[in-house]
């Protein structure tokens, strides 16, 4: 059987006809998280938003495989209820529609309704779930938001968009417990069964949670694969244009 | 029309003819009035109320100019001191005649409260339904009042309200008009005294071969007194005015006005807000936005497992809801079933 659960081939999106992403390819097998780097601009939301299916990130060309289905047609919430979950980076804030309902629904999905009180918890939320959604949450507290619904959802197949930025010292450990669970990290490889691409800017949820690999997205297209303490390292160092220019040597 | 239909349109304005729900409760049939039963407050017609109490003159048309001849409606007096546990219920019925005319006189005395929830509705097609209202809050006194409206097609209506709100005295008012109308105009008009507050919700709909001018104004007339108005306009094909109108005419007076529109579709909403001021002391603001659901939120929820319909379903829901501070309970419940048939005229 095919080990890839999620086979991106020669992908292309464009935004209002600019094209952002050209000839992307990405395999990630059952069991695999990825960390996906890059600069600001450089394509990484756009890869996570056409993958979940926002109409607005039109796939111009290629195909996105999901489980030996090319689901780019498909709406949204269908891949969802195939195990496709995501958080943002920045989701919307939504006034009069409250947390505890999204995360009920968020529930159904996954058929976690038993859970909801324990992930509350894990994830310190008793005081936020009664508000509007995002709606005047701090930094950490709308990732944990995030994260929250996620883990309600127990999707197959996770993306995080940059899950430790703007997160403070406090809020990161609890960030990072609440991913290995969801990316099942906390158990032992072989019996691993999600997979996940995990976007940062910094690198710094990976002291929290390791990756199998790594990825640099530059200028909409994946420039260089390795592993991800190595790339961290070397973008510390050199900054992105020079670990690149590194990695194409080498590639 | 048969009982059991009529109970489920009264239903819908939140009138529930049931003892152990409510206070008192009043229903006028065309132009006949009728009192259920009442505990603890005065309920009568108006115009009986107007032959039993000679001091009533200095209440009847003092607030609202007296155009037309021959009105009857509901008389309320809340006793000094009580605070009425349940609310009282009025609904207006239109039924057979072609003009159905009401005159209203609320009286709630100093230190007392009142809820009072008002429904009015149409069995008849077509018909105009002229509704007077004059509202005396005294001083210390509290008076929540919501009014459910569920026209037929080629109703018009034609409500004139007006509010004295004594010093400390508190008005809350919520409007809710669940269906399509063909005219709908109104401007109840708020007097606020020293420390006196009132505030004005509304959630309109506006549905194909509706229009509807509806607004609220409120005087501050008094020192320190404060109002606030929010209204929330769907337009599904009808042509909206939403008016609000803040006048400051007195020492460290604050108003607030919001006036949000979404249009679903096709429809107009024209938002209107004024805030006028004769006093240099005054803090008046106001916030008017008018758009469509933002296609983010609804992927947003997509991507939470909702179906697009279910996500629009639960924005509008939330555009609806409007977080009303003093509201009792039960009113909250009331309100929150009327916003859910919106929703469900509106999907």
């Amino acid at each position: 059987m095919d080990r890839d659960v999620m086979r991106i081939v020669n992908l292309g999106v464009e935004i209002d006809g600019k094209k952002i992403l050209q000839n992307v390819n990405l395999y990630i097998q059952k069991g695999q998280t990825l960390a996906l780097f890059g600069p600001n601009g450089s394509g990484k939301s756009t890869l996570l938003m056409a993958i979940a299916g926002h109409p607005k990130y039109k796939v111009y060309d290629g195909r996105i495989i999901y489980k030996g289905k090319d689901i780019k047609d498909l709406k949204a919430d269908e891949r969802v209820r195939m195990g496709i979950g995501i958080s943002y980076q920045n989701p919307p804030k939504i006034s009069g529609v409250k947390l505890r309902e999204v995360i009920k629904h968020c529930a159904k999905i996954g058929g976690t309704e038993d859970k909801i009180d324990e992930y509350v918890k894990l994830l310190k939320m008793e005081n936020l779930v009664d508000r509007d959604v995002n709606v005047g949450f701090s930094g950490g507290e709308i990732k944990r938001s995030e994260l929250l619904q996620l883990l309600l959802m127990n999707p197959e197949f996770v993306m995080l968009d940059e899950p430790d930025s703007g997160v403070d010292l406090e809020n990161i450990a609890v960030i990072g417990e609440a991913i290995k669970i969801l990316l099942e990290r906390d158990k032992p490889k072989e019996e691993r069964k999600k997979s996940g691409i995990i976007i940062t800017h910094t690198g710094r949820i990976l002291r929290y949670v390791d990756a199998d690999y790594g990825v640099i997205m530059y200028k909409g297209r994946i420039a260089c694969i390795g592993n991800s303490y190595d790339i961290l390292k070397t973008v510390e160092k050199y900054g992105y244009e020079e670990c690149v220019r590194k990695c194409l040597r080498t590639l | 029309m048969p009982e059991n239909s009529l109970k489920e349109d009264l239903k819908k304005v939140g009138i529930e003819r049931d003892p152990s729900k409510r206070s008192a409760s009043f229903i006028m049939i065309d132009n006949k009035p009728m009192v259920s039963f009442a505990r603890g407050v005065e309920i009568l017609s108006t115009k009986e109320a107007l032959k039993k109490y000679d001091w009533l003159e200095e209440y009847s048309w003092k607030l609202i100019e007296k155009r037309e001849n021959d009105f009857d409606g509901y008389f309320i007096r809340v006793p000094r001191g009580l605070k009425v546990e349940f609310p009282v219920e009025a609904c207006l019925y239109l039924k057979r005649i072609k003009n159905q005319n009401v005159h209203n006189i609320i009286i709630v005395e100093e230190n007392s409260e009142l809820n009072l929830i008002t429904g009015c509705t149409s069995e008849k097609l077509s018909g105009i339904h002229l509704g007077i209202s004059e509202f005396y809050v005294k001083k210390n006194a509290k008076l929540t009042f919501t009014m459910i409206h569920n026209w037929k097609k080629k109703n018009e209506v034609l409500p004139r309200s007006a509010i004295r709100v004594e010093e400390n005295g508190v008005f809350i008012n919520n409007y809710i008009l669940l269906s399509p109308v063909k005219y709908l105009k109104a401007y109840p008009t708020a007097y606020l005294d020293k420390n006196a507050k009132a505030v004005f919700s509304s959630i309109i709909v506006g549905f194909e071969n509706s229009e509807i001018d509806l607004g609220s104004r409120v005087y501050l007339n008094g020192e320190n007194s404060s109002a606030e108005i929010i209204s929330r306009s769907i337009s599904r094909g009808g042509k909206i005015i939403a008016r609000g109108h803040l006048i400051g005419n007195a020492e460290n007076v604050k108003g607030h006005l919001e006036c949000k529109g979404m249009i679903l579709g096709s429809g107009t909403i024209h938002a209107i807000p004024e805030l006028e001021a004769s006093n240099p002391n005054v803090d008046l603001s106001h916030e008017a936005a008018i758009g469509k659901i933002a296609e983010d939120e609804i992927f947003y929820l997509m991507t939470r497992g909702l179906s697009r319909d279910e996500a629009i379903s639960l924005l509008i829901r939330g555009f609806m809801e409007i977080e009303i501070k003093g509201l009792p309970e039960i009113l909250k419940r009331e309100i929150d079933r009327a916003i859910e048939l919106v929703e469900k005229a509106l999907i």
